[in-house]
């Protein structure tokens, strides 16, 4: 129960920024906070609120999965890498051969979310694969 | 004439003997209350009657015992009805589930393929973390490693 005190503010948080399906578990010293948040920046106020909680998150003692709920309208993605481009891959995987690449700040189409971590793309240009959901974001 | 008269006053009387011979409200009460408070998997029971209607509340293991309650209250003698507010608490959240190793390490690959100065180690869903991380790229890291549902990050990155 005490990492649940512990991080009492951020499950606050979670309740108050309406994340749906929110889950609080501890399980062998680990607290497991998942659910799922209506837009990136209620995702990114919470993992705020981790850090200040746990600056740099070096104490091991939570895992923190908040999804973004995409809608399924939503049809075209922004690349959001750094500055490179951003390889699409024939499967979901780093290890899969890459099939295409699309310019940092490009938007492209999205096909499926065939997983959390890969998105199912097309380029403009009709190059089609996998992309890593994480440099990549919904377009309103 | 005479015969129906005999019979219908033969009916009275033996209706109006029955209903004296009705078990009282409290006395139902007591009942019902002696053989829930016998089943062991019941707690912070009570028992109200109101002309032979009985309610009854308190927590109850599961379904299966709720059903019981109900049962054994309808058979105690006097009871016309039961009215069951017995509640049967949430299950419990079913255990975290820990990405098996080889499906954990092949995600972690991909989510740190980007942070070159990052090394990672994957045993018994623990990932470890070590090297260096810019400040502003560690939330993007934990939050890529979190969602491929490890059973713990060690994050020993020094932060610069």
């Amino acid at each position: 129960m005490a990492l649940q005190d512990k991080y009492k503010a951020l499950t606050d948080a979670a309740t108050t920024a309406g994340v749906t399906d929110l889950q609080v578990r501890e399980q062998d010293g680990v607290l497991y906070v998942d659910g799922t948040a209506s837009t990136g920046s209620v995702k990114d106020e919470l993992w705020k609120v981790y850090d200040s909680i746990d600056p740099n998150f070096t104490s091991g003692d939570l895992v923190l999965n908040v999804k973004v709920n995409v809608d399924a309208s939503v049809t075209k993605v922004k690349v959001t890498t750094e500055s490179t481009n951003l390889n699409i891959r024939k499967g979901p995987g780093t290890d899969q051969p890459i099939v295409g690449k699309a310019a940092h700040g490009e938007v492209i189409t999205l096909i499926s979310q065939s997983s959390e971590q890969w998105w199912l793309v097309r380029t403009d240009d009709g190059e089609e694969g996998y992309a890593y959901a994480m440099y990549l974001t919904p377009e309103a | 004439m005479k015969i129906t008269k005999v019979l219908m006053a033969v009916a009275i009387v033996t209706t109006t003997g029955f209903l004296s011979c009705k078990p009282k409200d409290a006395d139902i009460k007591s009942a019902v209350e002696a053989k829930l408070n016998a089943k062991p998997d019941m707690s912070g029971t009570m028992v109200s009657v109101t002309d032979g209607v009985a309610t009854i509340s308190g927590e109850c293991k599961d379904e299966t015992c709720k059903a019981d309650c109900e049962k054994l209250t309808s058979e105690v003698k006097g009871v016309k009805s039961v009215v069951n507010n017995l509640t049967v608490p949430p299950p419990p959240p079913p255990p975290v589930a820990v990405t098996v190793d080889d499906t954990l390490k092949s995600g972690v690959n991909d989510a740190l393929k980007d942070f070159t100065t990052v090394t990672a180690e994957v045993i018994d869903g623990v990932v470890t973390l070590t090297g260096t991380i810019k400040k502003t790229e560690l939330p993007k890291v934990m939050m890529a490693l979190s969602s491929l549902k490890p059973k713990k990050i060690e994050n020993k990155l020094t932060v610069k």
